[in-house]
């Protein structure tokens, strides 16, 4: 009954809604009574491993927020995990992560392909065939010109600086090719053919066996040219998902309402069970928490946990504590070590640093285990396959011994002074600072701190090698998140000495020739353990030359939605599933 | 009869000399305007328990090791012994104990206590210099501006208005901000380059204030007899601004001072506060509040940072209206 009338209320007004829904929050459990009344309890991880509130129940308003906003949701755009994960109720990649919780969540299963991809030619060409039946939000049908259209447009990065560059740097594109708005007329066949309206077929540089990897990314999301409006497309991306754009103001808020020409039968993994997405953009993070727990929205977008405030709260309440989902995330936090900076080029004074921080103090910074995540023992974190245990290093409160001897061996007994940089207004890089800035003190290694704007952090700034050289900066602290889960799409960006650029590096203290060397083997590798087992090599490299100073492979506390159906955190992006959630 | 005089003590039968030496046998001396308001202010209460408090500030912020080694903990240094490791706030809930008497915050288990003392040294520091800072720019104009006239003054009032129509929290925020950046080329890194940054922008953008009130007097002033009297001496410019105008400036310049401090300590906690004061890990009232925000449920990490401010804007408030009113008791209040 509840639920009807919030329903009947959100048809007349959207504003009304939003007071009702936290009615309707309190009954959703115990109205799932018929049939799969198995579903998990309400206990802490309930949604890790277990679909939470299982139902195939249709209707409702889903209410989703973030304290921000997201980079942006045109699919050739975007390189936000929360954005990535979203983007498939309006949008159909070739393949996608199975809604699953866990592990299994990581599987990819075709979506609007009909399978995963066919390789041929030693995994240089990739062939896929599209589903029959599917169509764009305006009825015209998608067809595999749509498919290379947007994988395209998204290699344009002056118009699209967001996306990831895996297309730009794998598919053979011909030579006179600059974009499809300066080139419109280039034959790019030899890098994407489409045979026949069905068919698409892409050509690579060099074997890659992980293709399917790429084809899951956002910017295979067919976009129609004829309604390619470049960067303003952003405005209104053209649905092929079962949700198209209602309203789009930027800043403020989405809305997203039943796509009439998406059909179930084309699509075996959605259940599209909302009738309509209300996402809220800009909310206050404290406020933001607070609604969700209360049930007056579903989700906090971000997915990346609760702010401190509600962290005690939700930690010391045990019935809210029943509530919470702590899964780790394929993500490490991190300080690299720049090698390029005196006395740094040695690595026993790279090694006297990792010594003497207290890493206990350190997960503190980040916001303690539940919160922060596991001390980190390597730059890899364990969500990614053939990882390995790396034991290197104490993970206590510091070995000062130890820390003196390096120190000795490296010539500088007394200790030496440099300069960490953080980003200021991050409170937990800030936080890890001011904790290494005490820790390091112990052994006299004197840091001098300086904040920089998270904007400008990696184009000015720590990203910037000869800002880094000039300006003597030893130290930094960011972090690193996977692509996808295996060791190509989470260390090849941040290990490879060659992809340093001039600016705008996330990788600045990793350099090393064996590192690449390994790097280029395990690319050659067609065998999956054996390529698993060089990018664990290189992950044991890294700490072995004291390159990074790894803090926590990142969790989060997630507050599990009261009034919504299908939840679980799927392990693809270590949070909740957007795709099936329901609202109960 | 009449008791014209009825002070205990004497007599209406008084002979004379008793009149003249006063009541206690002490012959009177005559009271120059200082001590006169002096007397008065003694007699303002509140204005007194101003002073006490803004001294005692005072003293707490020059002596703050002391202090601290005495009832604290160095400010920087971690307790994490007394933080709950899963909820990252401190056991208990504040922390607060004989120990810690401000309790600790969350996260570092740092003691609030020393922080909020080392916190008063760049408040107060500030504060003061700014004001100096202003009050010096703007005696000099106020004073040119208002003995020469003319073009002269019109230049300065328009400059003036200028100042005085500038967004000052927006324009100090880009300063800061940008200026920070420039530490080769300054000379100076780290906090002393953001104090003397923040005195700068803080002082330097609030001359005109006190300018146009010293404008206003000295306009005043140059019209009367005793400036007539020594300019017909033969007396210049220069003579008769600092020897016979700025001599009556003193009282504005000084109650106008006192009442520019608290506002100069609200506006270093504002920028500290937003992110562009004195960097972390040294400690400032303004930047511990805004660490704070993010724990609003742990309230005293709030609390202490807060009450230091009020308290410390409050005193200096009372005192500089009791000044104020004891240097020129024609003020209507």
């Amino acid at each position: 009954m509840k639920k009807k009338s919030a329903l009947a209320v959100t048809a007349v007004g959207a504003a009304l809604a939003l007071g009702l829904s936290a009615c309707g929050g309190g009954g959703a459990s115990q109205s799932q009574g018929g049939g799969e009344s198995a579903a998990a309890k309400h206990t802490m991880n309930a949604a890790l491993e277990n679909v939470f509130n299982p139902s195939d129940k249709k209707g409702g308003t889903l209410k989703m927020a973030i304290s921000e906003d997201w980079d942006s949701i045109d699919p050739g755009d975007t390189y936000y995990a929360l954005s990535w994960n979203l983007i498939r109720i309006y949008g159909r990649p070739l393949v996608t992560y199975n809604p699953a919780p866990g592990a299994k969540g990581r599987e990819l299963v075709p979506d609007l392909a009909e399978s995963l991809g066919t390789p041929s030619d030693d995994g240089k060409t990739w062939t896929y065939k599209l589903r029959e039946g599917v169509k764009f939000e305006d009825g015209t049908p998608i067809t595999s010109k749509d498919v290379k259209y947007a994988v395209l447009r998204s290699l344009d990065k002056k118009t699209f600086p967001n996306g990831p560059t895996y297309f730009n740097d794998w598919l053979d594109l011909p030579k006179d090719f600059k974009s499809v708005y300066e080139t419109p007329d280039v034959n790019t066949d030899q890098a994407i053919e489409t045979p026949d309206d069905r068919t698409i077929v892409f050509h690579l540089k060099k074997p890659f066996g992980g293709f399917d990897n790429f084809a899951a990314l956002p910017s295979t999301i067919p976009v129609p040219k004829d309604k390619d409006t470049g960067t303003k497309y952003r405005e209104h991306p053209i649905a092929s998902g079962p949700y198209m754009f209602e309203t789009v103001q930027t800043g403020k808020q989405y809305t997203l309402v039943r796509n009439p020409h998406w059909d179930p039968a084309t699509d075996p993994i959605r259940k599209a069970l909302p009738d309509r997405y209300e996402i809220y953009l800009g909310v206050n993070a404290d406020d933001l928490d607070n609604r969700v727990i209360s049930g007056d929205l579903h989700v906090d977008l971000a997915g990346t946990g609760v702010q401190p405030a509600a962290l005690g709260r939700v930690l010391s309440d045990p019935q809210l504590k029943e509530r919470v989902d702590n899964p780790t995330g394929a993500r490490t936090w991190y300080i690299p070590i720049v090698p390029d900076v005196k006395p740094l080029d040695n690595v026993e004074c790279r090694k006297a640093i990792i010594y003497a921080a207290d890493r206990v103090s350190l997960q503190q910074a980040y916001g303690g285990e539940f919160a922060g995540g596991e001390i980190a023992t390597g730059l890899m974190p364990p969500s990614i396959d053939g990882w390995k245990r790396i034991d290197l290093y104490p993970t206590g409160t510091g070995d000062l011994e130890k820390a003196k001897e390096a120190l000795a061996k490296c010539g500088q007994p007394n200790g030496f002074e440099t300069t960490m940089a953080y980003r200021s207004d991050r409170p937990k890089e800030k936080a890890t600072a001011e904790s290494l800035q005490q820790s390091l003190a112990r052994v006299g290694i004197k840091l001098n701190l300086k904040g920089y704007p998270t904007s400008d952090y990696f184009t000015l700034y720590f990203g910037k090698p000869s800002f880094v050289k000039e300006n003597g900066i030893g130290l930094g602290t960011h972090g690193w998140g996977a692509d996808w889960n295996d060791g190509f799409g989470f260390m090849s960006q941040i290990t490879d000495s060659r992809t340093i650029r001039e600016s705008g590096n996330y990788n600045i203290s990793i350099k090393s020739p064996e590192i690449d060397k390994l790097i280029d083997q395990a690319n050659e590798e067609t065998d999956k353990a054996k390529r698993d087992e060089l990018w664990a090599q290189v992950d044991y490299k890294v700490m072995e030359e004291a390159f990074v100073l790894p803090i926590v492979w990142s969790k989060s506390v997630l507050v599990r939605p009261t009034g919504a159906t299908n939840v679980f955190v799927t392990g693809a992006f270590d949070m909740y599933d957007y795709l099936n959630m329901g609202v109960a | 009869m009449s008791a014209p005089l009825d002070v205990p003590g004497s007599t209406a039968e008084a002979p004379p000399e008793a009149v003249l030496e006063g009541a206690s046998g002490k012959a009177i001396q005559g009271r120059s305007l200082g001590q006169i308001a002096w007397n008065r202010l003694k007699r303002d209460k509140v204005a007194m328990s101003g002073a006490f408090v803004v001294i005692f500030l005072i003293l707490v912020a020059i002596f703050a090791p002391v202090v601290v080694r005495l009832f604290g903990h160095p400010p920087l240094e971690y307790h994490q012994e007394m933080i709950d490791p899963v909820t990252q706030i401190p056991k208990g809930g504040s922390g607060i104990s004989t120990e810690f008497l401000f309790g600790v915050e969350p996260q570092t288990g740092r003691d609030l206590f020393s922080r909020v003392v080392y916190g008063s040294r760049i408040s107060l520091l500030i504060a003061f210099c700014a004001t100096l800072l202003s009050v010096l720019i703007g005696t000099i104009m106020g004073i040119v501006a208002g003995y020469f006239g003319g073009w002269v003054d019109y230049i300065i009032s328009r400059l003036m208005d200028v100042f005085l129509a500038f967004p000052l929290l927006v324009f100090a925020l880009a300063l800061v901000g940008v200026l920070a950046q420039f530490e080769q080329q300054l000379g100076v890194k780290g906090d002393s380059l953001r104090i003397a940054l923040l005195i700068f922008v803080i002082g330097f953008f609030n001359w005109p204030y006190i300018g146009r009130i010293i404008r206003g007097q000295t306009l005043s002033l140059r019209e009367r007899e005793f400036v007539d009297a020594a300019r017909s001496l033969g007396a210049r410019g220069p003579y008769i601004l600092f020897r016979e105008i700025l001599p009556n400036l003193i009282a504005p310049i000084l109650v106008y001072a006192t009442l520019l401090i608290p506002q100069n300590v609200l506006f270093e906690a504002a920028l500290s506060f937003l992110g562009v004061g004195v960097q972390a890990p040294t400690p400032t009232w303004g930047g511990l509040l805004s660490e704070a925000v993010k724990y609003y449920t742990v309230p005293h990490f709030m609390f202490f940072p807060g009450m230091a401010i009020f308290i410390t804007v409050l005193a200096f408030n009372l005192f500089g209206d009791g000044l104020r009113d004891a240097l020129d008791p024609k003020s209507s209040r």
